[in-house]
């Protein structure tokens, strides 16, 4: 599949809408077991990709994804900047304008790596690695109807969150009352992998 | 100046940064070059890369850099300024494990009698539990 400049400037706008519309729920998760600011930071940075689009989308798709992450980087000003912007740039320094499934798994399965390290945290910490992994597991079975079983794994990934207790971020602070509440940084890598499996599958 | 390691503060709160910038000046004048940052991009609670890098900058020595940080955000968002710095200063720079008012003062301290970078950062790092 190609991924051409219209479609990387629908991807875009598609995750950045999705998340701005979704501040005051990632908000309302982070002020429950972190410091309320997620959703504010993650608007800031997604609307400084939407008033970039069109140049940001003129790239190539590798380039393009660097220019996201960057962007989030400088942009969002929580520890998810640094998060998710690594996950952008590592994606745009794998992936080229014409994807498979399995490229797209191999360079998701690096940016997880990097994320890692960057957050330096591992699955089942109660943060965004926990939706990560299961997708990517997804992305590797490949095969028919693969983005209504990305949002599918992702919606019930970020859900399994709630019971577990946070080891890593803001939210370790709180220990066992960390438990009951859904990880806001699954919750917005929930909402990311949606956008991007509605607009793979014509729905954006 | 610039035979001293620099002195970074990284905090939150823009008030929190700069309270600790000036006990530093107050234990060591300006024998030590200082940099603070606090406050998100938008002027919130929160840390910024692009404002860390630019307190690098300001606190820049050829000895290098250390720099205190407070919370999470903080120190990943420090470690992402560091690795966007040009290549020949990345290594000169290193984010120290320790209290933030407490470890600037001390590593401003250390950096003052012309310690090296490892020695600043030990020093801050002292004062953290083990």
């Amino acid at each position: 599949m190609m991924i051409d400049r219209q479609a990387r400037k629908l991807l875009f706008e598609t995750v950045a809408r999705r998340v701005i519309a979704s501040t005051d729920e990632l908000t309302d998760l982070d002020r429950a077991i972190g410091d309320g600011d997620h959703g504010a930071n993650m608007r800031r940075g997604f609307e400084a990709v939407l008033a970039a689009v069109d140049e940001l989308a003129a790239k190539n798709l590798g380039e393009s994804l660097k220019g996201v992450g960057t962007t989030l980087v400088m942009k969002v000003g929580g520890a998810s900047g640094p998060l998710y912007g690594t996950l952008f740039m590592s994606l745009g320094k794998t992936l080229d304008d014409e994807v498979t499934c399995e490229r797209v798994a191999d360079a998701f399965a690096a940016a997880i790596e990097a994320v890692k390290a960057r957050g330096k945290s591992d699955v089942g910490q109660k943060t965004m690695l926990d939706v990560l992994f299961p997708v990517l597991a997804v992305l590797r079975e490949g095969g028919t109807e693969l983005p209504v079983r990305l949002k599918a794994v992702a919606k019930a990934a970020a859900e399994e969150t709630i019971p577990m207790r946070a080891i890593r971020g803001r939210a370790s602070f709180l220990g066992e009352r960390s438990v009951g509440h859904m990880d806001p940084g699954a919750r917005s890598s929930a909402l990311i992998v949606d956008a991007v499996a509605d607009v793979m599958e014509g729905l954006a | 100046m610039s035979e001293n390691v620099g002195i970074v503060i990284v905090s939150h709160s823009a008030d929190v940064a700069r309270g600790t910038a000036l006990m530093v000046e107050q234990m060591v004048g300006h024998e030590v070059p200082l940099g603070w940052c606090g406050g998100d991009p938008g002027g919130g609670l929160g840390t910024s890369v692009e404002a860390i890098m630019a307190a690098i900058d300001q606190a820049w020595s050829e000895r290098g850099v250390a720099i205190l940080v407070d919370l999470g955000g903080a120190e990943t968002n420090s470690e992402m300024a560091i690795e966007m710095l040009p290549e020949a200063r990345r290594a000169r720079v290193v984010v120290c494990n320790a209290p933030v008012v407490e470890g600037a003062v001390m590593a401003a301290t250390e950096a003052a009698s012309g310690a090296s970078l490892e020695a600043v950062r030990r020093t801050a790092e002292e004062l953290t539990p083990v």
